[in-house]
């Protein structure tokens, strides 16, 4: 099921990451202030947009699963965030060597916007740990939802108050992109895209190789490998508990796995 | 803008370091992520052939269960001939 058109989107973001990184390298020319350090933006600022834009599309997958009690809108969200948090890890990171580079420190502690950066990471490092408490999936399920929604509506009111803020270091992006020359802005268009599909394909993988994990354990317990009942094992990813391999297992016996 | 502004141009020496640094990051992440799934993809393969053998065993059982439950007729067909009439 998830895996449908997985080799196109494969090839796409392979096509698109080299594309984004011959233009960087071979295209894009120098920045006048900051030389050659400049590149760093390319990989940063659409890591940085995707990994939001990641946390508000939980939110929504969120809304999804409280609305229709779907699991398998859990488990999209649930996978969504994961994915964003990565990115936000890796565009912490990769905003730590520019900050060195260019300001000469890792972190600067006044600027609102990397705090606030590093306040939805860090919100959003607590979402694991919140699922991994609640042994019940259902209602793990349901308290992850909220969270995914209360924290993903904080992420578009934090990017708001930070961008009212007026004293600060970090350069303005979105909104601004008109003051690109126009190569530069061809750049930062496809790396962004090519970051929109590394984000999609990663996150296509994760739940193919999720939802053929939970086949192969319905079609176990058919089988009689497994018994009925699983074994108790606490986990935050959906599906994986104990009730939750039950209620996925279920519908991928009723459903799809089904000839 | 205006305090990044006031900072001069790395050489490329200096700032080939840290651009290097930063795409690197992102590969690792990239490279971890798929050496992970990779694992994993291992781990399913390696479920699904467990099954595949379940399922060879379970058809061979039903197998030899269908002989054992023909068998007896066979063995009685002669014996009814063989009987004196």
């Amino acid at each position: 099921m998830y895996g449908k058109g997985l080799r196109a989107l494969s090839f796409s973001t392979v096509v698109a990451v080299t594309g984004a990184l011959t233009l960087v390298f071979f295209y894009a020319p120098l920045d006048e202030e900051q030389g050659f350090l400049q590149k760093i933006f390319y990989v940063h600022v659409p890591l940085a947009i995707i990994a939001l834009c990641g946390f508000v599309l939980g939110a929504l997958l969120a809304i999804a699963h409280l609305r229709t009690r779907d699991p398998r809108w859990d488990m999209r969200s649930y996978v969504v965030i994961h994915m964003s948090l990565i990115f936000a890890l890796a565009t912490l990171i990769t905003g730590s060597i520019w900050a060195k580079g260019s300001w000469g420190h890792w972190w600067v502690w006044s600027e609102p916007t990397l705090v606030s950066f590093l306040i939805v990471f860090l919100l959003y490092a607590t979402y694991q740990p919140l699922r991994f408490a609640i042994e019940d999936p259902e209602r793990q399920a349901r308290t992850a939802s909220v969270f995914a929604i209360t924290a993903g509506a904080f992420v578009p009111m934090n990017f708001i108050a930070v961008r009212l803020a007026s004293a600060y270091l970090h350069p303005r992006v979105l909104g601004n992109t008109s003051n690109l020359p126009g190569p530069m802005a061809l750049t930062f268009v496809v790396s962004l895209v090519a970051m929109g599909l590394l984000f999609a394909t990663l996150c296509k993988y994760e739940l193919t190789a999720k939802h053929t994990r939970s086949q192969l354990r319905a079609l176990r317990r058919r089988l009689g490998a497994l018994p009925d009942t699983p074994s108790p094992r606490r986990s935050a990813a959906p599906g994986q508990g104990v009730a939750g391999q039950r209620s996925i297992g279920a519908r991928v016996a009723g459903g799809g796995a089904a000839p | 803008m205006f305090l990044l502004a006031e900072t001069p141009a790395l050489p490329l020496h200096t700032a080939g370091k840290y651009v290097a640094a930063a795409y690197v990051v992102v590969f690792a992440i990239v490279l971890i992520y798929v050496a992970i799934m990779a694992i994993r993809l291992g781990r399913i393969e390696r479920d699904l052939g467990e099954l595949l053998a379940l399922d060879e065993d379970a058809a061979g059982r039903a197998e030899v269960q269908a002989h054992e439950a023909l068998a007896p007729e066979a063995h009685e067909d002669p014996s009814r001939e063989s009987a004196p009439a």
